[in-house]
């Protein structure tokens, strides 16, 4: 036994380097456990403190970049308010593209007023002159074709609906491309007559019509409606088809006013060549 | 003597405090990790007590695991850089043993002498540290690689330090 002590004695150096290590092990191993040692680790108070001043002075310097990313949150939650989308309509939105020329301009808008069961049915917008809204302007959505302004005010305008009887829309099947002529007459408000279609062009149920570029109103490709069925009336070398219009006139909000941009260039010169012609 | 502690005390927190709140948030990837806070264990006087060497080493590896939350790993690490040292200086030590007074610091020992301590005794710590801290050895090579990296990367802090501070303290 005393040579045992004299021996750990003699190489305390060692021994000490046994226990100590054999401590690291032990808070090791006991701190795999859920229960692990909290003296040893960062949520003891000195080291805790620590790190909290540190942390504090950070936020200092971190205290700009915060308050930008504060901001932008604010403004994403501005935009979201019901306020947001009452100052938005206001704006007109203008791209410039060097390879594509913008022709069409889009103004948001809303309506404030509109019907489906006259005869002869228009819509208010809340948009007008000072928003660049100008007489023969199309009227879509984001279903499809609504209408033509009619008449401008200063913060107003007055949309000649589809449901009108003085409607003539120049439309076109979306798979073949044939032309027709599109009318509303005075019936189910979901539904348009599209007459004009010639006898070769296979129709089918659930067509897509939309827009041609002859219509002269509407870009070409705004969506009309769907073909719900067709026939070959008297007297007639042609297909009038029932379209179930995609915009649902009883739930009209929001709205985009098109402007084209070349419009008068274009009336100009037919009227000019009409003037001539009429010589 | 008294002076030698104080010095060695201020050395101690600065260390600590270079460690935690500055090296710890330096990110070189995963392979390269940074300890210059073993540079407390390496700069101790000559003369210090074994024994004394060994319970500092414990303590500061010991206050690292409080902040790094390795609860034992670094004190593990540093119990051995501890035991080692006396070893390494006894196989570095110059043929009349080393004088008394001096430090073990690139000043007073050397390039050669300081990058042969230095190196072996990170290169010590990272082994023992890395290999702790994964606990097995599915990952060997890639432990392996961490740890040469880093023992380069640590013993170039410590490099850089050294001649900060001590190389300029004696042409003054």
């Amino acid at each position: 036994m005393k040579s045992l002590l004299n021996f750990i004695y003699r190489n305390n150096f060692f021994f000490s380097f046994l226990i100590l290590e054999f401590f690291c092990i032990v808070i090791l191993i006991k701190n795999n456990g859920y229960q692990g040692s909290s003296l040893f680790n960062s949520a003891n108070t000195i080291s805790a403190n620590i790190y909290k001043t540190s942390a504090n002075a950070k936020e200092y310097l971190l205290l700009k970049e915060e308050n930008d990313r504060l901001a932008e949150q604010n403004n994403f939650l501005l935009n979201r308010l019901k306020l947001g989308y009452a100052a938005l309509p206001l704006k007109v939105y203008k791209k410039n593209d060097t390879l594509y020329k913008q022709v069409y301009e889009f103004i948001n808008g809303k309506a404030v007023n509109s019907s489906v069961n006259k005869r002869n049915n228009y819509l208010t917008l809340n948009i007008g002159a000072e928003q660049g809204v100008g007489n023969d302007m199309a009227v879509i959505n984001s279903n499809g074709i609504v209408g033509v302004i009619k008449d401008v005010s200063k913060n107003f305008s007055s949309v000649m609906s589809v449901l009108h009887k003085d409607t003539r829309v120049n439309c076109q099947l979306k798979k073949d491309g044939s032309n027709g002529t599109l009318m509303w007459d005075g019936g189910d408000y979901q539904f348009c007559n599209l007459s004009g279609i010639p006898t070769h062009a296979r129709i089918k149920k659930g067509d897509t019509v939309i827009t041609s570029s002859l219509s002269g109103i509407y870009p070409e490709g705004i969506m009309v409606g769907f073909a719900d069925s067709y026939e070959r009336r008297q007297n007639e070398s042609f297909y009038t088809v029932k379209v179930r219009l995609s915009v649902d006139f009883k739930k009209i909000n929001h709205i985009s006013v098109v402007k084209n941009n070349y419009k008068t260039e274009k009336d100009s010169l037919e009227l000019k060549s009409q003037t001539q012609s009429d010589k | 003597m008294i002076n030698e502690i104080i010095k060695n005390t201020i050395r101690f927190l600065v260390l600590i405090l270079l460690q935690v709140l500055i090296v710890q948030n330096i990110r070189l990837g995963s392979y390269i990790i940074l300890f210059p806070y073993i540079l407390f264990i390496l700069l101790l006087p000559f003369e210090t007590p074994k024994l004394a060497v060994l319970l500092l080493a414990f303590v500061t590896g010991l206050t690292i695991d409080m902040f790094y939350d390795t609860a034992g790993i670094h004190a593990a690490a540093c119990t051995i850089i501890g035991f080692s040292r006396f070893y390494v200086l006894k196989l570095l030590a110059p043929r009349e043993g080393y004088d008394l007074g001096l430090t073990p610091t690139i000043d007073s020992m050397g390039n050669l002498w300081f990058v042969m301590y230095a190196a072996s005794l990170i290169f010590i710590h990272h082994l023992f540290f890395f290999y702790l801290e994964i606990f097995r050895f599915n990952e060997f090579f890639r432990t392996l690689l961490r740890v040469s990296l880093s023992t380069i990367g640590t013993f170039i802090f410590v490099y850089v330090i050294q001649f900060l501070f001590y190389k300029s303290s004696q042409h003054k």
